[in-house]
């Protein structure tokens, strides 16, 4: 009789006691991705690197003891479904925080939701120019194109002696059209002339007509601000058309994906990245073994963006003091977010509030240096 | 420069004509716009990978295995999809509708199967060789796929033309109630035809997979945007127009670049199946009023 009372009064104390002790209770975080619809691509590994973390920070006893839980959606890739999705995770789901979508074009969409609600939106995969503008709730851990290409530049036309050089991109996508829109004003800042400029829409294949021209303006290298499917055909026909200068790419062209399709096409590409996947600092080295551990596949850019962007909110969770008010709370995160900084997979981190815009505050954009890397023997070897 | 760029258009002109080929033949002799052409093309390049790498298949084995399997992905929409549509007396928008839904169905299967990431064939599978002649270059793989794919046209054109069952085939395209009338097993040649065109969706997969590099599951939507401009081009019905329509739709694209931009290549292409429509409805190739499948 006594055993058989003991848990039950240790189970009464327990309750009894709860005013005193902060219960156990779940954080509840939006992540609002594409999961499928092209965009899946990107969205899948990032969600990836987001369940990757959540295990890991709540295997190691959550924020004091609280689990954080991911509420996932899918935003299919879409504006609208991103609108849809926000909605839901904001008034429905009561998320303190949201993380997503996938695509810049969804963010600008989605995001002035949370905004408005005074929620933090806060994009690992965004950076076309202006996402921040819309206002002081919006967040990014994603370095903007802006921000990564004249580094990538620079370093290019360093190692190459770069005059003259060729641009092809895909003019339908708001990802590579913003792309080549920085391209275009980093090599007007280096006065580097633009001998021919092509064209292509998403879904093409061929790409030798453009090509073909390409080649007779005789570039000293070639611009490619395009993503890593059409990368990887581009440079493959672009060999085959007997075109033998480097390929200078964008945020797209920073995928294990682009030298597994090339293979040695890919030879003297430089990227520019906020990842490296062999920088040696032991959280990144972590991440890698742990993803392939659960995954079985490699992570890509995405995915450490997204494993360490929880990691940043899990440390300004840590800083503050949850009440259990919704509204409360989320301000308090909202306000605890800017001075965190992170040493994690993509390395050293923190925040950088962006310029006033119109006159209005503006939200948080990433301050990071990335990293710039030349494909050497079938292998991203950093450039220095 | 020039030389090169005639090059290019023959060589994408004949992938258009490749993927035309099944399409107009479903539309000659079924009457039907089949719009989930573009998914048994993706669905075929997807059978032809995984038989090579994850069966260890040769390549000589693997394109008839998935040509097969693609053909019988075909028989499987005529017979639960376009058999029941036909036998209800449905109005022509009906089997369109009903294969846009077949589309969406095997993209996302595919998504679901495979992943939306780009893949492709193993790179050792063919010689990554270039033939030069002078300054034109063609990868040999090319060269041969153009070869491959005018050697089906010839085969399909001949089929019709000069064979009973072409024949039986192009009566039935004429009129599918005099074919039975006269004998003709209708409803069997629809099956035969929907799994031949099924196959050579799935074979223009597997081509352009290998030609491109680039087998992904929303491969197929863009080249059904291009297979029906390429048979509306050329004229509807015909084999042979639709072949020619795809080539000139090539050399109209790689044209644009060449002499215009690259910026008003599809602006110029689709403002061209415009005017066809508008003033030769027949097509550039097709014969006006005759019905030739």
């Amino acid at each position: 009789m006594r055993t058989h009372l003991l848990p039950a009064l240790l189970a009464l104390s327990a309750l009894l006691a709860q005013p005193a002790l902060t219960r156990a209770e779940d954080i509840r975080i939006g992540l609002a991705e594409a999961l499928t619809g092209p965009a899946s691509q990107y969205g899948v590994p990032i969600r990836n690197g987001f369940i990757l973390a959540q295990d890991a920070i709540n295997a190691k006893g959550g924020i004091n003891g609280n689990r954080i839980v991911l509420v996932e959606e899918d935003e299919r890739g879409k504006k609208e479904e991103a609108i849809n999705v926000y909605k839901k995770l904001i008034f429905q789901d009561k998320v303190l925080l949201a993380f997503g979508p996938t695509l810049s074009n969804s963010m600008f969409a989605a995001g002035p939701i949370a905004n408005s609600a005074r929620v933090v939106a806060f994009g690992t995969s965004n950076t076309a120019s202006g996402i921040t503008d819309i206002g002081p709730y919006i967040f990014r851990s994603s370095p903007m194109e802006a921000d990564v290409v004249p580094v990538t530049l620079k370093t290019a036309i360093r190692h190459l002696k770069l005059h003259q050089v060729g641009i092809i991109y895909g003019n339908d996508d708001a990802f590579t059209k913003s792309g080549y829109d920085v391209f275009k004003q980093a090599l007007e800042a280096e006065h580097i002339a633009v001998v021919d400029t092509e064209t292509y829409a998403k879904g093409d294949v061929d790409f030798k007509a453009q090509l073909t021209k390409l080649k007779a303006a005789q570039p000293d290298a070639i611009i490619c601000p395009c993503l890593s499917e059409e990368g990887a055909n581009i440079l493959l026909q672009a060999r085959a058309l007997g075109i033998k200068v480097s390929f200078i790419g964008g945020n797209g062209f920073n995928s294990p994906k682009l030298l597994e399709n090339a293979k040695s096409a890919a030879e003297g590409t430089i990227v520019g990245s906020p990842w490296f996947d062999g920088n040696p600092s032991p959280e990144n080295q972590h991440f890698i073994a742990a993803y392939r551990k659960k995954y079985g596949t490699d992570p890509n850019q995405f995915s450490a963006q997204g494993y360490d962007a929880l990691f940043i909110v899990a440390n300004a969770l840590r800083k503050i003091k949850l009440t259990g008010q919704l509204e409360q709370d989320r301000q308090a995160l909202r306000d605890a977010l800017p001075a965190i900084q992170f040493d994690g997979a993509t390395g050293h981190f923190a925040f950088r509030p962006a310029p006033p815009h119109n006159g209005k505050p503006g939200g948080y954009d990433a301050d990071q240096t990335p990293f710039v890397y030349i494909v050497n023997h079938g292998k991203f070897t950093l450039l220095k | 420069m020039l030389e090169q760029q005639i090059v290019n258009a023959i060589s994408l002109g004949s992938v258009y004509a490749l993927f035309a080929l099944g399409f107009t033949l479903i539309f000659g002799i079924l009457g039907v716009i089949n719009l989930s052409h573009g998914g048994i093309f993706m669905l075929g390049a997807y059978a032809a990978l995984l038989l090579l790498t994850r069966v260890n298949l040769p390549f000589w084995a693997a394109l008839p295995l998935a040509m097969i399997g693609a053909g019988l992905l075909g028989l499987a929409i005529d017979a639960l999809i376009l058999k029941v549509l036909r036998k209800r007396g449905a109005p022509h928008l009906m089997p369109m509708i009903a294969t846009i839904g077949a589309a969406i169905l095997m993209t996302s299967l595919a998504q679901g199967l495979f992943g939306s990431e780009t893949r492709r064939f193993p790179i050792d599978l063919f010689d990554q060789e270039n033939l030069t002649f002078g300054s034109i270059s063609i990868p040999l793989l090319q060269a041969s796929i153009t070869g491959l794919s005018v050697v089906l046209m010839v085969l399909m054109i001949w089929i019709l033309r000069r064979t009973r069952l072409g024949q039986a085939l192009r009566a039935i395209a004429e009129s599918p109630r005099a074919a039975a009338l006269l004998g003709i097993p209708v409803e069997r040649l629809f099956h035969l035809t929907s799994f031949v065109a099924a196959a050579l969706g799935g074979a223009a997969g597997i081509l352009i997979g290998l030609s491109f590099d680039a087998i992904s599951p929303f491969m197929g939507q863009p080249m059904l945007h291009k297979g029906i401009a390429a048979i509306i081009l050329g004229g509807l019905e015909a084999v042979r127009a639709a072949v020619l329509g795809g080539l000139f739709l090539g050399a109209t694209e790689v044209f644009a670049v060449t002499f215009l931009s690259s910026e008003y290549r599809d602006a110029l292409s689709f403002g061209l199946l415009f005017l066809v429509l508008l003033w030769r409805p027949q097509g550039l190739f097709g014969a006006a009023a005759t019905r030739s499948a």
